[in-house]
């Protein structure tokens, strides 16, 4: 009997000993939590080779991965930080800042240009094959006549097989006026065309098509170059998918460095990527993203939210 | 970066790799890790291949005939060709095809592709356009296969595919090879892929292909996927591989679904089409350059040039052998073309603008050379300043250029060297290349 009381009493007394144990050291690791500690770059460079996977996934290119990650690396090591705080709190934290300058810094507000700009806008797209130019430009239409703008489209892709009568369809569809020469014809001159259409009858807009091109061809991107000498459009528009991954490095740097884009629109967002591209495509280019595509209807395109996408690529939207 | 720079660096970084430990393996790995990400092959697939990797490469015991690098180099290609197989054989006999993709992946264009290829190995062909949904579908197609002698069916107001199927299966029934084209779509867009299986039902074709564009990035994985489980594909068709993207997303697809990858589209013709080789398509992925047909056309290049590696090895490396060497190279393409198709023991970090240069520089060193005597080729130590100046004076060049010429002479001569001392694992490749 006495035994057992015995027992209890220690199993007791152990049991405070343990407890008062667990509230020292919790003092003690809130004394150090307070503390700060300078961040070295080997603690830095274990937590960006995750968040670089991350980005990765999110289908940013390495190239800009690269980038980022050291813009990162050198806002972050040597700078000093509460223990208690989270180093990879601190760096998704850091990663947003510099996600948000790159997309505020070359925001732009696309109806407001039209707006204010002399009228007719010529709007020329450009691409690689098969990215959406022919849908986009659809959907922008649609877009600019639902602000009570007048459009006329130039059938400027000559090249595909059934291009024309593809984009006649769209027009045909939305009642916007189509100007088009014959397949294989100069596409420089039908946009001529459709600019003088627009000024003669006081239409806004001009929304150009072009042929998908590979910007590996260089006679292809000179052609490019021809079309631009020509009709000198106000805004050049490079459109790319968001379901290609790092070729879109290569491809933005191109067009950007030959041709030279003011902007960009990432199609086929419904498809489902995280949508890094835009981060690649905004990085090698600095111009704005103007518009998501997010399905094949006219409606299908939304304004480039930097916040939303950023969330999306992090995996935080709730959706 | 200057000529010589680089090509010590080239010296340095394949020197570095003639042990194989875990820190080299390791390094390796991360190389190959890079080039990976960089082809867009899904990061869990990287993953996955780096771990395998560096197990096998510690592990197993070293192919007698290659060295570390090399082995290194054939177990990651081993892996790769594990994933992605060996192509698919498509029998020249009476049979149908399908083709399903995402949107503006190249399905149309490709239909015709394949449809040309049917009828140059003489099989009675034709296509049926069964995308109703993309504005100008029907047009495309049409005009695409019109001049080529291939048979067409479509109904142009038409928005039911089923039936245009039903009804093009009766009016092609003297065809051999029947070729349907749907319209694009991906694993979210329920109703078409409902129609996709419908069609399939009715069409009951013997190869189902999905198009994938070289581009595709991190999504490609999941889509091929859904395509697979609704129809059951059985062959990837790669398009668009004539621009830079890798094609690492129809690898990860082709691993995803362990289906193989059957075609290659590498432009917008309708003969830009190739059957696929696993041996290119890893080499590219790797940014390895194609290895294989390098080695052949190195071999006949200097099977016809008497360029004499005995000489060279003894540490006699002249003016003459250097013009020798360069002839060679300019017979195998631009420098550059040439220092891509190496493997990566040689991708060391040279910047594009320095081939360009060289690449100029060689022609104006070939001037320059013309104008020397046979003497002064055959022992470039005598050539003083007044040589100098009647050099340049006779190739109509400056004397900067002359001692250009000769720097690249004697750091050329130091490769040699460092190549003969035996230090280089890869000197039998080097040898080819006359360096
Ligand atoms: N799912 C989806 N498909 C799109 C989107 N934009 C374009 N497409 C489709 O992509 C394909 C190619 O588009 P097209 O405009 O002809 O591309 P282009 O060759 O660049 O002119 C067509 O089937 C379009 O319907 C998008 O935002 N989402
Ligand atoms: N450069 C290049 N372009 C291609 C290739 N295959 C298709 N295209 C182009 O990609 C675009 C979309 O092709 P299309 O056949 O209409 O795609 P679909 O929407 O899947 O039927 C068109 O501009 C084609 O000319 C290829 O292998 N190389
Ligand atoms: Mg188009
Ligand atoms: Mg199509």
């Amino acid at each position: 009997m006495f035994d057992f009381l015995k027992k209890r009493f220690n199993k007791l007394k152990k049991e405070l000993d343990e407890e008062v144990e667990i509230s020292t050291s919790q003092k003690v690791k809130s004394l150090i939590l307070e503390q700060e500690i300078i961040l070295d770059e080997r603690k830095v460079s274990k937590i960006l080779g995750e968040l670089e996977l991350i980005l990765l996934e999110g289908d940013v290119a390495l190239e800009v991965v690269d980038k980022i990650s050291e813009e990162l690396k050198a806002n972050l090591v040597g700078k000093k930080k509460k223990i208690g705080v989270r180093l990879s709190n601190l760096v998704e934290h850091e990663l947003i800042k510099v996600l948000k300058k790159l997309f505020y810094s070359s925001s732009f507000d696309f109806y407001k240009y039209i707006e204010e700009r002399e009228k007719p806008v010529v709007i020329l797209f450009v691409g690689v094959n098969g990215t959406g130019k022919t849908t986009t430009i659809a959907k922008v239409a649609k877009k600019l006549m639902d602000r009570d703008h007048s459009v006329v489209i130039a059938a400027g892709d000559t090249f595909r097989a059934g291009a024309i009568e593809q984009i006649e369809e769209h027009a045909t569809n939305l009642g916007v006026k189509l100007i088009k020469h014959k397949a294989g014809s100069d596409p420089s001159a039908v946009i001529y065309d459709a600019i003088q259409h627009a000024r003669a009858k006081k239409i806004d807009i001009v929304l150009a098509d072009s042929a998908g091109r590979m910007h590996t061809k260089k006679n292809l991107l000179d052609q490019l170059e021809k079309i631009k000498r020509i009709n000198s459009p106000d805004l050049i528009v490079f459109v790319d998918e968001s379901t290609a991954g790092n070729d879109c490095v290569e491809r933005a740097r191109m067009f950007n460095e030959t041709v030279g884009i003011d902007g960009s629109i990432l199609t086929k967002l419904d498809a489902d990527p995280k949508g890094g591209s835009a981060i690649s495509v905004a990085y090698i280019t600095g111009k704005p993203i103007i518009f998501f595509g997010i399905g094949q209807e006219y409606d299908d395109l939304i304004e480039f939210d930097a916040d939303w996408l950023i969330d999306r690529i992090l995996g935080k939207n709730s959706d | 970066m200057k000529l010589g720079d680089s090509l010590r660096g080239i010296v340095r970084k394949i020197a570095k790799s003639s042990k194989i430990d875990k820190y080299f393996v390791e390094e390796m790995v991360r190389d190959i890790q890079r080039a990976l990400l960089q082809a867009d092959v899904n990061v869990r697939h990287v993953m996955q291949l780096s771990k395998n990797l560096k197990e096998r490469a510690l592990s197993e015991d070293l192919h007698p005939r290659l060295n570390p690098r090399e082995h290194v180099i054939k177990v990651l290609y081993d892996e790769i060709v594990d994933i992605i197989g060996k192509g698919v054989e498509i029998p020249l006999s009476k049979q149908k095809i399908m083709l399903v993709g995402l949107q503006g992946s190249g399905k149309t264009t490709t239909v015709a592709k394949l449809a040309k290829y049917f009828k140059n190995k003489n099989l009675k062909t034709a296509v049926i356009c069964a995308d109703t949904f993309r504005p100008g579908a029907y047009d495309q197609l049409s005009q695409l296969v019109g001049e080529h002698g291939i048979g067409f069916y479509g109904e142009k107001r038409e928005k039911d595919a089923i039936k245009i199927v039903k009804n093009g299966l009766k009016a092609l029934k003297d065809y051999e090879v029947i070729i349907a084209d749907t319209a694009g779509r991906h694993a979210l867009e329920e109703d078409l892929i409902k129609e996709m299986i419908d069609l399939e039902k009715v069409f009951q074709p013997d190869y189902k292909f999905l198009v994938l564009d070289a581009a595709i990035g991190q999504l490609a994985s999941k889509q091929a996927k859904a395509f697979h489980d609704a129809i059951g594909i059985s062959g990837i068709i790669i398009t668009k591989f004539d621009g830079t993207a890798k094609g690492g997303g129809s690898l990860s697809a082709s691993k995803e679904t362990s289906i193989p990858i059957a075609f290659i589209g590498t432009g917008e013709r309708i003969d830009d089409l190739e059957k696929f080789d696993p041996e290119r398509f890893v080499s590219r992925l790797l940014g390895m350059g194609d290895l294989k047909s390098l080695l052949e056309k190195a071999e006949e290049v200097f099977a016809e040039e008497d360029l004499d590696p005995k000489a060279l090895l003894k540490g006699k490396f002249t003016l003459k052998d250097m013009y020798k060497q360069m002839e060679a190279m300019n017979k195998m393409g631009p420098i550059n073309k040439i220092f891509d198709m190496l493997p990566f023991g040689f991708n060391f970090d040279v910047k594009d603008d320095m081939f360009e240069t060289t690449q100029e520089k060689m022609a104006k060193f070939k001037v320059i050379m013309d104008s020397m005597t046979d003497e002064e080729l055959e022992n470039p130590k005598i050539i003083n300043t007044s040589r100098i100046h009647r050099i340049a004076r006779g190739s109509g060049t400056s004397p900067q250029e002359v001692k250009e010429l000769l720097k690249y002479h004697r750091t050329m001569k130091n490769v040699m060297k460092s190549l003969k001392s035996g230090k280089i694992p890869f000197k039998k490749l080097a040898k080819k290349f006359g360096m």
